[in-house]
């Protein structure tokens, strides 16, 4: 294993939460997959923003409405250069992963007919099965699901077999939420071109970890949110190729996404802009670019290493645990654990955790399919990030090893 | 006793301990001792919404009083059960109905009472209510 070289201590001091208190106790943030912190960097671009040049964009003759776009526009770019995007209309800013993904199923309506097949894989968040499941409902198409073993992995044979010239769109997260899973996204992609269909895969997940590109991978669509890579809530991306987004209809109706209107006809604007109905997130736009710079700024392969470095110090120590099971222990994962004690419900242990500071999250994490597959009602998950330390890691075991005293 | 009897003495007990660690310890120590629900009740029906945990409760008029049983497959949520329970059950549906619940405050399990937490202890007692509320009907 390549050696981590970040300096934590000194990042950590970019992040003002990280020096709070909860109940007492200094905050151990292990909620990373739910949501980032945010460093001062980000924090500083947004109080800029509204303290000198919060306006409008798009169309205004003045200074400050000019400056505003401007910014807007240079995150946009900042966005297709980190997932090196062909095109920087292929960016459309949205308020974040559904949302995303709810605009492709929307436009999808137009294209799915009866007998049409959409493959799901079975470890998606809730937001990944119902816009599909509505499509489905709307178009007389049928959801299929790509089955996963005991330990996390996608059944790739299961995939091949279920293409078929019906398939017209597949679905699958880069990385599962619930179990940090890396999913095979290349030989997804490929084979579902093979019979014709559509890829969207959701980086939520991935975003933090690895930074895609999405020219090399061929995909379709992939999404993001900003609040999982140390931006703000409430804005994200959808990445869609230009041959897509021209086909798709408009999502929502209203201003910015207009060229021409006149009561008898409106002629809709072109991209991005198609997309982007209404005054968007813009000061989440441009927080958002300033988040992809922070994070190249430490390095995505710096992130990495450290990160799996934390995941394989914490699986060690968190396995001696007597009675304790990791759910997802796929070969390849990023730094989520997903566990539980034998006898001991995870909310029990989420509260008592909390109770010493220590932030995870307890329950079915939005994917029910997953718990059912594995006959639980939910899991502890830790997920760390590059700014956790093992001084953290060592609180959390104790913390559980305390919490299982209490509950047993 | 009265309710307001009964949450005194809760309140007294609780009073004893120095730290939230001997609190949840007492707390998980009636939710051991909480009283079965009989497995028939355990349905769908009897699950209250807004819980992370499951919760089930049961209530059944004795005579002119309302008795609760009730389960959880979370020990500290139980526990929080055990506490209203121990409140609640055997009165009068119109005692339950008219019952403040402020001895939860004074206990030091506020934070369990916002309407967002996820163990869902407000949709509890409200279910507690409810369950006053239409026996009380029937009674008149």
């Amino acid at each position: 294993m390549i050696q981590a070289t970040l300096d934590v201590a000194t990042i950590r001091k970019d992040f003002p939460i990280l020096q709070r208190e909860v109940n007492g106790k200094p905050l151990v943030y292990l909620d990373n997959a739910a949501t980032s912190q945010t460093p001062r960097q980000v924090i500083d671009v947004i109080v800029d923003y509204y303290q000198n040049y919060n306006a409008n964009i798009h169309r205004g003759v003045h200074a400050l409405s000019q400056e505003a776009t401007d910014a807007y526009e240079a995150a946009r770019k900042k966005i297709q250069e980190h997932f090196n995007i062909a095109k920087s209309h292929e960016v459309i800013f949205t308020s974040g992963t559904t949302h995303s993904i709810n605009l492709v199923a929307n436009g999808f309506s137009s294209f799915l007919k009866k007998g049409d097949e959409v493959l799901v894989s079975a470890m998606e968040h809730h937001s990944n099965i119902v816009p599909w499941q509505m499509l489905c409902e709307r178009t007389g198409g049928t959801l299929k699901v790509i089955p996963m073993n005991q330990e996390g992995e996608l059944i790739m044979e299961e995939y091949h077999k279920l293409l078929t010239e019906r398939t017209k769109l597949v679905f699958c997260n880069h990385i599962s939420n619930a179990l940090g899973t890396i999913n095979p996204i290349e030989e997804i992609i490929e084979a579902a071109h093979k019979v014709g269909a559509a890829v969207l895969i959701d980086g939520a997940q991935a975003a933090p970890h690895i930074r895609a590109d999405l020219q090399a991978l061929d995909v379709d669509f992939y999404t993001i949110s900003a609040h999982k890579v140390c931006g703000p809530t409430g804005v994200g991306m959808l990445y869609g190729k230009e041959e897509w987004l021209k086909k798709l209809p408009p999502y929502q109706g209203g201003g910015e996404m207009i060229a021409e209107v006149t009561f008898e006809k409106t002629t809709y604007a072109d991209l991005p802009h198609k997309f982007e109905a209404g005054t968007p997130n813009i000061c989440g736009g441009i927080a958002f670019g300033a988040a992809l710079d922070y994070m190249n700024g430490i390095g995505f392969d710096e992130i990495a290493h450290y990160e799996e470095e934390l995941l394989h110090y914490a699986t060690e120590k968190l396995l001696v645990i007597e009675g304790l099971r990791i759910y997802g222990t796929a070969a390849k994962k990023t730094s989520v654990i997903s566990f539980n004690i034998e006898g001991i419900h995870p909310y029990d242990i989420g509260t008592i955790l909390d109770k010493l500071g220590i932030a995870v999250r307890t329950g079915h994490h939005c994917a029910q399919p997953i718990m059912d597959f594995y006959q639980i009602p939910g899991t502890v998950r830790a997920s760390f990030s590059f700014y956790n330390t093992k001084e953290e890691v060592d609180s959390l075991v104790e913390g559980v090893k305390r919490a299982k005293n209490m509950l047993v | 006793m009265t309710i307001a009897e009964i949450q005194e003495e809760i309140v007294d007990e609780f009073s004893m301990f120095d730290d939230w660690m001997q609190r949840y310890e007492y707390m998980i120590e009636l939710g051991k001792s909480l009283p079965l629900i009989d497995e028939s009740y355990k349905t769908e029906d009897n699950i209250i919404k807004g819980c992370q945990s499951k919760v089930w409760v049961h209530a059944e008029l004795e005579d002119d009083k309302l008795v609760f049983t009730a389960d959880s497959d979370a020990i500290i949520t139980k526990g929080i059960i055990a506490i209203l329970i121990r409140a609640f059950s055997n009165q009068k549906p119109q005692e339950i109905i008219d019952a403040n619940t402020d001895f939860i405050d004074e206990i030091g399990l506020k934070e369990h009472l916002s309407p967002t937490r996820a163990n869902g202890l407000v949709s509890m007692i409200k279910q507690l209510k409810l369950y006053a509320v239409a026996y009380q009907t029937q009674l008149n």
